[in-house]
């Protein structure tokens, strides 16, 4: 039967092709606009680190004071060096990091290229292990190296094509802003995004990092951060010493708690640690810690641009209005052949065939909505560049996910829609109908 | 012409559900169309807001040193050797140093007190640095007292933390501080132990982050005669002569280049003229508005197709009763008029309903994502392009109602 309503429902459209047309069109131009906007979204807004993301926290200790903190009391988005350190230093977490962004330069071999920029990062050793990266040549360094405060360095997989042409490059030494590094690993292609942990001085959608060095190893080399620098109050420092002894917060930390025990643990050692400080003189308020996992922080941090949120509701506005529509038009199209469901119903159908039949009818006008707004999609996410920067624009791709969620949503929406309009249609008056041919 | 609304109540209260969805979709296209309006008109409002620069002129040179070790005053002797050499360049009207640029996005800003002992910032301001050449190169209008005389300019190694004795003050930042214009030759705090003192006032600069923090302190700026001998790497704005921009920006990073290769220029975007920067600092504004823009033309003509297709139905369903009205004698103007004030009544309805909505809608947005309040002026404009929408989609059916023939009323069916 089910085949037989669906011809039939192809060959309605075909009766009243302005009718029929509109209503593709308005359930196409609803579900493209939808689907585009929510490619965007969907990509923003995703989870970077699916697996390890409840298991990740940036710890947050106010040293700013109530007076001179964010808004409803929030302590900095970053750490200054001296708590940075001074959490290193407690290690109450199995693994953890401290890190900051870095400008480097590579300068080519022979006088040939000019030197290139690189984006860089000042990292520890975990750093690798918690964040999951893929190595292709060699690994990360170690926390011994940490503390011998090694000239390692990891590169990208795009920066070793450029200065080695892909081959394995791990031992060989580079020379770096005029110091040599020794690399010790090559990453595979790795930029989850949001960047997860470096919202503060990024948006979430920056590109691929070239080198990840070690913290410590900036820190002797006197590497201011590239990235952002927050200060508070009256500022007077001249050195490296002064800066780093300075309210400015630009280091990220985090840390790795496997279980909730661990999480309350370490909330208890930052709440006292902020305590130690109020007991030294350091700060003169009450603690005031944050300890937020990577979905937490993103939430935060509001990496979704409003954009993307504003254009996503809007969208759906539109769709729903598109649906309404079809409510509309369907109800036209069903009851114009009143007359036809009349004879049918005499004939002995039953109401629940002709619901069903116009429903499938329904179906087949959404299907090809479905195809229109595939077609529409294809189109917006290919121009979404005029809407969004690059690097957001890139982010959103027609993927057989997206394809299908796109005849599915068209499909199921029109089915919706013509729930009443099939009702109305199920519920005409035989005899009625009958009488007035 | 003697219209009567009565029979067309009654007519309508027979057709609900087709009275209700037209009035529904009405109503949700004008919450949507005259949020969306609003949207587009604070898009435009950010984006036409005027940098003060000599745009035409004007461009930057993102010159990053290769080699961090270099000591403050080597780095000083290279900068002043490259605005030597960029001042001397036949396209070159002017050149300065910077720590940023106007819409340059993001960027340095401080908080700004009154009092050294005072921790609530009285307000914030975008800082610029720059030497004697600053106000000329940008093209910055001074209109009080003087700019920075050479001797003046100090030097700042990488992020130290310096307050020159004087400042260079945009109006807007003159007028927060020290309502009354009596700005000249006052001292405010800055993030700093010890005070500055506005030397000069400049008319307009605008910041150099356009997001809503910068927003709300718009136009708020200080300029302090310091060269920025940052290990890392130094802005260069070129003012280039009348009508050679392309020519001067040829020029420049060739000559920084022969000045010394120890630096990066970025291929793809370490020389940007104006209009580049421009453009790039409002993507996000742009794209708002033609999305909006979009959304809107393919809404209003989702809804006036709408419109046509239900009306023409209630039309081919009402044949027979318009061949019985115009045969007991009404004319075709009137048929026309009954369905256009059919329309009109539902119309009325649906912008009712949708007043309402468009300003839940934009309570919605002001909650969640900060918006003002919109003025009732967008809810006015849209109420009358969609009474104007249903009475233009009416139109073809109508006129095609009234032009059936008196005989229909004979045919059965």
């Amino acid at each position: 039967m089910f085949a037989y309503y669906f011809q039939l429902g192809l060959r309605s459209l075909r009766r009243n092709p302005a009718l029929t047309a509109l209503m593709v069109m308005a359930i196409g131009f609803g579900v493209a606009a939808s689907m585009t906007t929510y490619s965007v979204f969907r990509a923003v807004s995703g989870n970077p680190i699916p697996d390890k993301s409840a298991r990740l926290f940036t710890p947050q200790v106010d040293a700013w004071g109530p007076q001179q903190n964010l808004k409803g009391g929030e302590p900095a988005e970053a750490l200054g060096y001296v708590d940075a350190t001074a959490l290193m230093r407690a290690h109450e977490a199995k693994r953890q990091t401290l890190l900051y962004q870095v400008l480097l330069s590579a300068i080519p071999a022979g006088n040939r290229d000019m030197p290139l920029s690189l984006i860089s990062y000042a990292v520890s050793s975990d750093f690798f292990s918690m964040f999951e990266v893929p190595f292709r040549y060699g690994s990360g360094w170690s926390a011994q190296d940490d503390d011998a405060r090694a000239a390692d360095v990891v590169i990208s997989d795009a920066l070793n094509l450029r200065l080695f042409g892909g081959a394995n490059s791990v031992g060989r030494t580079l020379d770096l802003s005029g110091h040599d590094y020794r690399i010790v690993g090559v990453a595979s292609h790795w930029n989850p995004r949001p960047r997860f942990y470096d919202l503060f001085s990024t948006d979430g959608f920056d590109e691929e990092p070239d080198v990840y060095m070690l913290f410590n190893r900036a820190i002797d080399l006197k590497m201011r951060p590239s990235g952002r620098n927050s200060c508070r109050g009256s500022l007077s420092f001249t050195t490296w010493q002064g800066y780093l002894q300075s309210n400015c917060v630009w280091i990220t930390p985090w840390v790795e708690l496997d279980t909730p025990a661990e999480v309350a643990g370490y909330r208890r050692f930052l709440t006292n640690y902020a305590a130690d400080q109020q007991r030294a003189g350091r700060f003169n308020w009450a603690p005031n810690v944050r300890l937020r996992d990577v979905m937490q922080w993103m939430d935060y941090e509001k990496v979704v641009p409003p954009e993307s949120r504003i254009s996503l509701a809007v969208a759906l506005g539109f769709f729903l209005i598109c649906l309404v529509n079809t409510i509309g038009l369907l109800l036209a199209k069903f009851m114009r052949r009143a007359g036809e469901i009349g004879v049918r119903r005499a004939l002995g159908a039953t109401r629940g065939e002709i619901y069903t039949q116009y429903l499938i009818e329904a179906g087949t006008v959404g299907l090809a909505g479905g195809l229109l707004g595939l077609l529409l999609t294809a189109v917006g996410v290919g121009g979404i560049g005029l809407l969004f920067r690059p690097q957001i624009a890139k982010l959103a791709t027609l993927d057989p996910s997206l394809v299908a969620l796109t005849f599915a949503v068209a499909i199921i929406a029109t089915v919706l829609a013509a729930f009443y309009p099939a009702w109305r249609a199920a519920h005409v008056q035989p005899a009625w109908q009958l009488k007035s041919s | 012409m003697n219209i009567q609304i009565r029979p067309i109540l009654v007519a309508l209260r027979r057709h609900k559900a087709g009275t209700l969805l037209i009035a529904l979709q009405i109503a949700l296209t004008l919450a949507i169309v005259c949020n969306a309006l609003f949207i587009i008109h604070q898009r435009l409002a950010n984006m036409s807001q005027v940098s003060g620069v000599d745009e035409a002129d004007v461009f930057v040179i993102t010159n990053r040193w290769a080699n961090s070790d270099q000591t403050t005053s080597q780095i000083d002797a290279q900068v002043r050797a490259d605005l030597l050499a960029l001042r001397q360049l036949p396209a070159v009207r002017d050149a300065t140093p910077g720590s940023g640029y106007p819409l340059k996005g993001g960027g340095w800003d401080n908080y700004v007190m009154l009092t050294p002992e005072q921790v609530q910032p009285t307000t914030d301001a975008a800082v610029y640095t720059g030497d004697e050449h600053f106000i000329d190169t940008l093209g910055l209008k001074l209109v009080a007292g003087r700019n920075f005389r050479p001797d003046e300019v100090m030097v700042m190694g990488t992020q130290q933390a310096i307050t020159p004795p004087s400042v260079i003050v945009s109006k807007a930042l003159a007028d927060r501080l020290f309502p009354g214009g009596h700005a000249l030759g006052k001292s405010f705090y800055s993030m700093g132990p010890v005070p500055t003192t506005i030397v000069g006032i400049v008319d307009t600069l605008q910041r150099q982050g356009v997001d809503r923090y910068a927003q709300s302190h718009a136009g708020q700026s200080l300029i302090w005669p310091l060269r920025a001998d940052d290990a890392r790497g130094i802005y260069y704005i070129v003012r280039a002569k009348p009508g050679q921009l392309a020519a001067a920006m040829r020029e420049a990073p060739k000559a920084l280049l022969e000045q010394n290769r120890m630096r990066i220029i970025d291929p793809k975007d370490g020389v940007q003229d104006y209009a580049t920067i421009h453009h790039k600092v409002y993507d996000n504004d742009r794209g708002m508005a033609i999305l909006m823009g979009i959304i809107c033309v393919v809404l209003l003509a989702i809804t006036a197709a709408g419109i046509v297709g239900l009306t023409s139905f209630w039309v081919g369903q009402r044949r027979k009763q318009i061949g019985v009205r115009r045969a007991l004698g009404a004319r075709q103007s009137d048929i026309l008029a009954y369905f256009l004030t059919e329309n009109f009544l539902i119309s009325t309805m649906g912008v009712v309903l949708g007043t309402v909505l468009a300003i839940a809608v934009n309570l919605w947005m002001k909650n969640r994502f900060e918006m003002s309040s919109m003025s009732m002026a967008y809810v006015g404009v849209g109420v009358l392009v969609l009474l104007l929408l249903g009475q233009g989609a009416v139109l073809a059916p109508a006129l095609r109602a009234s032009r059936v023939s008196p005989v229909e009323a004979t045919r059965g069916g």
